[in-house]
């Protein structure tokens, strides 16, 4: 594994029953580096991310990932309690729908605290001062940090399950789909935050979008995948201004301008 | 003179999968070398290739053949071979390019977009506000528009605001594409300053200047790009 990537996927493989899936996917990705998933739906984005992101057992390949510190850990082989305190301490994961990503019955401020606890914290003034904190920083008034998710917007819901995620600084974010149910202004005001936040924290996200607006404005490198392959990868902008191959060609053309 | 660019018989064909695999060639044994402190203006006739020739230098477009080299923290580079990272941090630092339009994140005020540039170089954000404030002031971006994102601003104050976003990190390479389009006189002669500024501290700058003023003001040399020769597109078959 290079010194310098984050996580490193070499033939990597998870396919259904029925064939479907992702198949012998080559990737690195780079600490602070927004990388964006494209393709047609049911071309294997969502089981590449979650399969990255330990939500899925792929049937081959090898997957690495290097944490603050270094030390590089097997995803595959490793053992599972390592891997659940990597998730918990160095990931994070945002949801296309916030009510997988987040307890819909615990206030905006009990997400935002439940990794921190879960790390061990348990100082109840000091959990609420960072919960508070976190809602500014996503532009949610903290006034709202005892009301529950449900009497939040979209956009906010969105904005809180950031929250949650970074508060305990993860070094790698996942993301499917997070601006797919938002309307356009709320969409750029989520993706000016995601910007903001990759800037001062240095993190590194994995998107899937099918939005080629989004993956323009946000993507250092936009990877392209069809048929649960990848076809195309490289610079964002040379992807959309450049493409090489047909599939690439005919996604960019169907667009009205990214 | 230090060089800063080598290329070297760069060749560039789009084919267009969407149209039979239709191949349109742009760029046929280009070599060009580009000097610290000198601009170099491309001319040659509309769609002879020279905003291609700009963005495969810039790694926009890539090339089928041919050598780019390009001198970064004091290494000439080879730009076909870079990986990802190494590109990313070479336009960071070393690279800068200003395209025609601008492109960017709704919601950001101009302000902002233009003190971009300058984080990853170490400025907190109140210093990068402050000389991104200089900039839009020097390029007569009235102050009240300064806090709005650029989405509704006429095509010269985009235009100008793109220009302050694409200078203001100070890179040893530059490369323009008719930064001066929909500018007014006045505002024009504060590029040509801006541009001879960039060539005394010993940047290098390729560029396209339709304007013939501004072209006469800035360039040492032209270059002239021809338009591929070939009797007709072919189809593949
Ligand atoms: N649990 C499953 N069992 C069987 N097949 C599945 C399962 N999940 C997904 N698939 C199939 O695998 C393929 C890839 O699905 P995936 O969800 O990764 O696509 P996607 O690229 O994320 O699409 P979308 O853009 O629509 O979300 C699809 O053909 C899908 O029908
Ligand atoms: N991404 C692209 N895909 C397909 N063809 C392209 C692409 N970019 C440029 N071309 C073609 O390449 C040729 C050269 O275009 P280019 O924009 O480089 O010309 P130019 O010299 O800058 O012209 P102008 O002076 O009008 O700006 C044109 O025929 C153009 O249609
Ligand atoms: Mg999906
Ligand atoms: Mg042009």
């Amino acid at each position: 594994m290079r010194s310098d990537t984050i996580l490193e996927v070499r033939q990597l493989s998870h396919l259904y029953a029925n064939g479907q899936g992702c198949r012998q996917i080559d990737l690195d990705l780079y600490p602070g580096e927004v990388l964006c998933l494209v393709g047609e739906s049911g071309s294997g984005k969502s089981t590449l991310l979650d399969t990255l992101a330990g939500r899925r057992v792929p049937q081959s390949g090898s997957l690495r990932f290097r944490d603050r510190q270094g030390t590089f850990h097997d995803l595959i082989h490793g053992d599972t309690a390592t891997r659940r305190q990597l998730a918990r301490r160095e990931w994070g994961h945002v949801f296309q729908n916030p009510r997988d990503g987040l307890r819909m019955n615990v206030s905006a401020g009990a997400n935002i605290s439940e990794r921190l606890m879960a790390l061990g914290q348990r100082h109840y003034g000091h959990l609420r001062a960072q919960a508070r904190d976190w809602l500014e920083r996503v532009e949610i008034d903290p006034a709202r940090l005892d009301d529950l998710p449900a009497s939040f917007s979209g956009g906010m819901q969105q904005r809180l399950q950031i929250a949650r995620n970074l508060v305990t600084a993860p070094s790698l974010v996942f993301m499917d789909e997070p601006t797919g149910g938002l309307d356009v202004s709320v969409q750029a005001r989520f993706l000016d935050l995601v910007r903001r936040l990759v800037h001062e924290h240095g993190l590194a996200i994995l998107m899937v979008t099918h939005d080629l607006g989004v993956a323009r404005l946000l993507a250092h490198r936009t990877v392209v995948m069809q048929h649960g392959r990848i076809v195309e990868s490289g610079l964002t902008d040379q992807i959309l201004d450049d493409p090489q191959h047909a599939y690439t060609q005919l996604l960019v053309s169907s667009i009205v301008q990214a | 003179m230090t060089v800063l660019i080598q290329a070297r018989g760069l060749s560039k064909t789009f084919v267009l999968h969407q149209q039979d695999g239709l191949t349109l060639p742009v760029l046929h044994d280009v070599s060009l070398t580009l000097h610290s402190g000198e601009c170099v203006a491309l001319c040659g006739p509309s769609g002879a290739g020279k905003s291609s020739l700009l963005k495969a230098l810039y790694a926009n477009y890539l090339v089928q053949q041919g050598s780019l080299t390009l001198l970064h923290h004091g290494q000439m580079v080879e730009l076909t071979r870079a990986t990802p990272p190494q590109l990313i941090a070479i336009r960071e630092q070393t690279l800068g390019y200003v395209s025609q339009f601008l492109r960017v994140i709704p919601r950001v005020p101009a302000l902002d977009l233009v003190a971009e540039p300058l984080l990853p170089r170490g400025y907190t954000q109140a210093e990068a506000r402050r000389e991104a404030g200089e900039w839009l002031a020097r390029l007569n971006i009235p102050e009240r528009l300064w806090q709005l994102p650029p989405a509704t601003f006429s095509g010269g104050e985009q235009q100008r605001v793109n220009i302050a976003r694409g200078m203001i990190a100070p890179r040893p390479i530059l490369l323009l594409d008719e930064p001066t389009a929909s500018l007014d006189a006045a505002n024009r002669q504060v590029v040509i300053q801006l541009i001879q500024e960039a060539k005394a501290r010993g940047a290098g700058l390729i560029g396209i200047f339709h304007d013939q003023d501004t072209r006469e003001a800035v360039a040492d040399r032209l270059y002239d790009v021809q338009a591929v020769k070939l009797p007709e597109p072919t189809t593949e078959d």
